[in-house]
Formats: structure tokens, C-alpha cells, sequence
């Protein structure tokens, strides 16, 4: 139980510091390496909550794809970072406050729920109490009872990346492209030029 | 010994981080997408501590959902932010009302 509680404030230290300095550190591609840090420590926090698929499917997913992609971006475009930076210092004092204010009152809010007895919840957390491991459990729900949401999703997956293609799609002139149409249509009329060549002469 | 409100302060506190990510940053694009892939990170973290908690595996498909949805967003965001440097050199969130049409 102890180790348990280490693990969790290990990880959730290192994934709320490095979530901090995602949005305050100056060069975005430490930004970008940050979010990495905070994802992964987040899969490790899914472990320790018996969530092993969802802990593999956000490395797999969001360390390898999309942080990448980010990363991608971020190196790919020339941007001056030092500009986009005004401002900032100029609203640190009110964000402070702000994010303060946001985080009593939601702690209130969880202190409230404590004292209603309304939820037990002076039990320690474990992992869902089954025979059947965390994917196989994900498996037998989610093609049958989840199966609409599933197939939703795919078409969310699809939209998007449509979207995305024909956004960045570029068709630069001077291209010189096959024509498939004009290519299947062509028949001897147009192909084919017929010539008289006269007998010691050329064209 | 770990409760739910530990895991629930925990998404708290990432929310806040993500929001506050947003006011700060407000002329750099790219960090305010990370700024919404840190509160939907926060979200997921709440389905999961809610899902052991109530001992049903439902919360985690819909931790899922979100994690689609998220990478999602990521990849159409990245691309309009790519157009939108591609027109005007820069990603400058107060130039977007330029983008018309």
C-alpha cells in the first residue's frame, strides 16, 4: 500500500511539473518534449488504476502519433517563437489567480462530496475486480454493448482525416499530371494520323 | 493510502494547467493545442479514476471515445494551423479573423 501511494505521487508529481512547464517553457519543442513526459507519466497513473490497454493505447497513440506530429509541426514551420511570447508576463499575475480560485473551489468541491456521505470514498482505489484481464473485459464490451460508439468513432477517424488531407492539399501549377479520363477515351480517330508519303521523300 | 479525490485533485490540477495554458499563451497556436490535449488528458484521467472506483469497465471505452476524438482534433488543428501559416507567415491567433473564406 505504501509503494502504491509512492508510485502515485511520484507519477502524478512529475505529470503535473511537466504539464507545468508545457505551458510556460519558451522554446516550444520543450513544450512538446514536456507533454511527451506528462503522457507517459499518465499512462503510469492508467496502470496503477488496472487500465493497462488504455495505458498502452495513450504511449502508443499519443507519444508515438500525436506528440510526434506536434513535434513535426513545430520543426517544420519557421516560426519567430520570442513574438508569440508577449503578453505573457502581462497576464501571469491574473492567471495565477485565476488558476488558484479554479483549483480551491474544485478541491472545495471534492470536500463537500466527502462530508455529504453521500459516496464512500475513504476506500482505497483498486483496480476493477474481475477473472478476465483489463483488454479482454474492453473487448467483450465494446463490440457488443459500445458497438454504435465504436463505429462512430471510425467515422470521426475518417472525417478527420479527410479534413485534414484536403485542407493541407496543394496543387501546385506546372504539375504535368496523368489523365486517366482523356487516356481511356482516346480511340483510333484522334490516336491515329494517317499520311500519304511519296516515294523518296519525307514528311 | 490513495482515494478517488486524490485522482480527482490530480485532473484538477492538469485541468487548471490546461486552461491556464490557454489565457497565457494566447498568440501561439501550437500551445494551445497542447494547452487542449492537457485538459483532455485531465478528462481521461477522471473516466479512469471513476471507472475503478464504481468497479465497471464502461468508463474505460469512454476514456477511449475521448482519446479518439482527441487525436482527432490534433490532426485537423495541426492542419489548419499549417494553411493558416502557409497564408500569413505567421500563427498569430489575433491575425485568424484574416482567414475568410
Amino acid at each position: 500500500m505504501v509503494l502504491y501511494s509512492l508510485t502515485f505521487y511520484l507519477f502524478s508529481s512529475i505529470a503535473v511539473l511537466s504539464a507545468l512547464m508545457v505551458i510556460s517553457a519558451k522554446n516550444p519543442v520543450h513544450s512538446v518534449l514536456f507533454l511527451i513526459l506528462s503522457f507517459v507519466n499518465a499512462s503510469g497513473l492508467f496502470v496503477l488504476l488496472g487500465a493497462e490497454f488504455l495505458a498502452m493505447i495513450l504511449v502508443v497513440v499519443y507519444v508515438g502519433a500525436v506528440a510526434v506530429l506536434f513535434l513535426f509541426v513545430v520543426m517544420m514551420l519557421d516560426i519567430n517563437f520570442v513574438k508569440l511570447r508577449e503578453g505573457f508576463l502581462q497576464y501571469l499575475p491574473f492567471g495565477a489567480l485565476l488558476g488558484i480560485v479554479l483549483v480551491i473551489e474544485l478541491g472545495i468541491l471534492f470536500l463537500t462530496d466527502r462530508s455529504s456521505n453521500i459516496y464512500n470514498n475513504q476506500t482505497p482505489l483498486q483496480p476493477i475486480n474481475n477473472e478476465l484481464e483489463n483488454t479482454k473485459m474492453i473487448g467483450q464490451i465494446l463490440y457488443t454493448e459500445y458497438f454504435y460508439l465504436f463505429q462512430i468513432c471510425g467515422i470521426i477517424l475518417l472525417v478527420a482525416m479527410i479534413g485534414s488531407i484536403t485542407l493541407t492539399l496543394r496543387d501546385k501549377g506546372g504539375v504535368k499530371r496523368q489523365n486517366i479520363n482523356s487516356q481511356n477515351t482516346v480511340d483510333a480517330s484522334i490516336a491515329i494520323e494517317k499520311k500519304k508519303v511519296k516515294l523518296g521523300e519525307g514528311i | 493510502m490513495i482515494t478517488l479525490e486524490h485522482y480527482l485533485f490530480l485532473g484538477a490540477i492538469i485541468f487548471t494547467l490546461g486552461v491556464l495554458g490557454i489565457f497565457l499563451n494566447n498568440k501561439n497556436l501550437i500551445i494551445i493545442l497542447m494547452s487542449i490535449e492537457l485538459i483532455l488528458l485531465s478528462v481521461n484521467i477522471n473516466f479512469i479514476a471513476f471507472s475503478a472506483y464504481i468497479n465497471d469497465i464502461s468508463g474505460q471505452i469512454f476514456a477511449m471515445l475521448t482519446l479518439t476524438v482527441a487525436a482527432a482534433e490534433a490532426a485537423i488543428g495541426l492542419a489548419i494551423l499549417v494553411v493558416f501559416f502557409r497564408n500569413l507567415g505567421s500563427i498569430e491567433v489575433n491575425k485568424i479573423n484574416q482567414l475568410k473564406g
